[in-house]
């Protein structure tokens, strides 16, 4: 089976789970060999054996890691071209879909971002995609090159497969023109929370939440139920909630296990940005508000009397 | 400093929920064709730069049908000084590969120091435009902005991932994305939309870009769709009216789906 790259993501010594869940799918299509910036540590080399990398390419190279996407794209671009590849294997994160477009121009090849499934019908690639918000489900395919794919966090379990990968460190040549430098990066403090588009649960919060301190409730549903904090357009362009928290269609495009939406009308913009979530849960005065055509569970009443409640709930049944 | 901003044609994002303000009822012609929301950004970051670099001139640039000079002169309207629109009948169904090199070429047309983008589109959402550009220009990639400076030729760009904010460093020519709230878009001024009728727009060709018309378009597509279908129906919906117990409801709902 030909290989598969896959782009992968850690911090603080840990793959983050984004990156094990393109391994899990990976192995659906062919090999998959893991592209790592920087020297991979023992247990980063553990835990991308646990997950089946059957290689483990990196850079240790300093420059490499400082250039904004293009560094990346020339570690990418040279594993392809040096092995025979089925697919390149990306997360859908904003940065993430820049290094597959960068990596499709120089290899002249489809780009398909956004995928929720990837699998291998009659020796090729199919991606599945969730477009227009949501609301229409369509399979794509690369009809020229190495399909590059960027693949929605959430969009799989990561299931373990053991295997003992080789380690390939490689020098990449600068070849891709002039690169912009990061001089300093500070990761995003989330509080403590996992980040908004791998997060598993997202509590999000809207126009009903009602001020900027009552989100403090939207954070405590979150913390009970481990997960991360979202906010709607309507509470973000009220300065209640910081906008990187935007959940919509001019902000982040979430897909958890669930969803709980408090307060939220469900304008399209809204919608767009999680209508993927496998469960959604709805809290709203207004009956007749559009979130309510989503939703698994709906409850019409207010959020700041029903959170607590299901809060307390939550902390009851797990003590 | 030239700086080019690249703009597009989208259909209104919030349309579902627009009425026509003579009569109230949906507005159907306000969902097709308004410039992408997100350009506004773009647009408006250029001409701050602009207003604080002098000699500084703002270039705006749209792929897309004829409609799309509608897009351009909301852009010019703004306050940009010229406008550049490219048409041609083969472009439709380009992908993001043949927009790519159709806008890269057209930028090398004008000239530029600084090309500015939307972090994506509203429509297609792949966000990978200002990458793909930077690689066929071949010029830094300073995307993602949240903060914008340029002092000489040095561009100092504060860049928001889903991971982390970075500062980050480039020399001009570069390509810049900027994210939603790095600015308050202006609107229009009476005075900016009657200025804008009697600025320059150029229209051109893929002739005009030495560019053959059997590489971009829909059969030049680097990709195919396969099969779309409407997504299926969520399942059962149950919806409650709180009668104080809905709290314990939703907690008795998540525990039969393994959710908590």
């Amino acid at each position: 089976m030909a290989d598969v790259l896959v782009l992968i993501d850690h911090a603080d010594d840990v793959v983050v789970k984004p990156s094990l869940e393109l391994l899990t799918l990976a192995r659906r299509i062919g090999t998959p060999v893991a592209v790592v910036v920087g020297a991979p540590s023992t247990s980063i080399v553990e835990e991308l054996g646990a997950y089946g990398a059957n290689a483990i390419i990196s850079a240790d190279d300093e420059r490499l890691a400082s250039s904004v996407t293009a560094g990346v794209v020339g570690l990418l671009a040279s594993a392809a071209s040096s092995r025979d590849v089925a697919a390149v294997l990306l997360p859908s994160t904003a940065e993430g879909k820049e290094v597959a477009g960068r990596l499709a121009v120089r290899l002249d090849a489809g780009v398909l971002t956004d995928a929720v499934d990837v699998t291998s019908s009659e020796g090729e690639v199919v991606v599945e995609q969730s477009i227009f918000g949501g609301s229409t489900v369509v399979h794509a395919k690369a009809t020229r090159g190495v399909p590059v794919i960027t693949v929605r966090p959430n969009s799989v379990s990561p299931e373990e497969s053991a295997a003992s990968p080789s380690i390939e460190q490689v020098t990449v040549s600068d070849d891709a023109g002039r690169h912009a430098s990061v001089t300093s990066r500070s990761a995003v403090s989330a509080g403590g929370r996992p980040g908004l588009t791998e997060a598993s649960v997202v509590v999000a919060g809207g126009r009903g939440v009602g001020a900027a301190d009552k989100f403090a409730l939207i954070e405590e549903l979150a913390d009970v139920l481990s997960g991360a904090v979202g906010a709607s357009r309507a509470a973000t362009d009220a300065g209640w909630y910081p906008h990187a928290a935007q959940v919509g269609q001019t902000g982040v495009t979430v897909a958890p296990q669930l969803y709980i939406a408090c307060g939220i009308s469900g304008a399209i913009q809204h919608r767009a940005g999680m209508q993927t979530a496998k469960t959604i849960v709805a809290i709203n005065k207004d009956a007749e508000a559009p979130i309510f055509e989503l939703a698994d569970l709906g409850v019409v009443g207010d959020l700041h009397t029903v959170v607590p409640q299901l809060i307390a709930e939550i902390r009851a049944r797990k003590a | 400093m030239k700086i080019v901003v690249c703009v597009k044609q989208v259909p209104d994002t919030w349309s579902e929920k627009r009425l026509d303000p003579a009569d109230q009822t949906l507005d159907r012609a306000a969902a097709d064709g308004v410039i992408d929301e997100l350009d506004t950004y773009a647009v408006e970051e250029a001409l701050r730069l602009k207003e604080s670099h002098e000699g500084s001139s703002v270039v705006v640039l749209a792929m897309g049908p004829a409609a799309a000079a509608e897009t351009l002169r909301k852009a010019l309207s703004m306050g940009a000084d010229e406008a550049v629109h490219v048409v041609d009948d083969a472009l439709h169904g380009s992908d993001a590969l043949a927009t790519s090199l159709v806008l890269a070429r057209a930028i090398e047309h004008v000239g530029y120091d600084l090309v500015v983008l939307g972090s994506e589109s509203t429509d297609a959402r792949m966000g990978v435009m200002a990458a793909m550009l930077a690689e066929r220009l071949g010029v830094p990639q300073a995307t993602l902005a949240n903060r914008v400076d340029v002092a000489d030729s040095a561009l100092r760009v504060t860049r928001l991932t889903s991971a982390a904010q970075e500062e980050i460093e480039a020399d001009l020519p570069a390509v810049v994305s900027v994210l939603e709230k790095i600015n308050e878009p202006r609107y229009p001024s009476f005075k900016g939309i009657m200025a804008a009728k009697s600025k320059p727009t150029t229209t051109l060709s893929l002739a005009d870009l030495g560019i053959e018309p059997s590489t971009v378009g829909l059969s030049a597509a680097a990709t195919t769709v396969l099969d779309s279908t409407a997504r299926p129906p969520r399942g059962e919906r149950t919806i409650i009216k709180d009668d104080g117990d809905a709290g314990a409801r939703i907690a008795d709902f998540l525990a039969s789906r393994k959710l908590v």
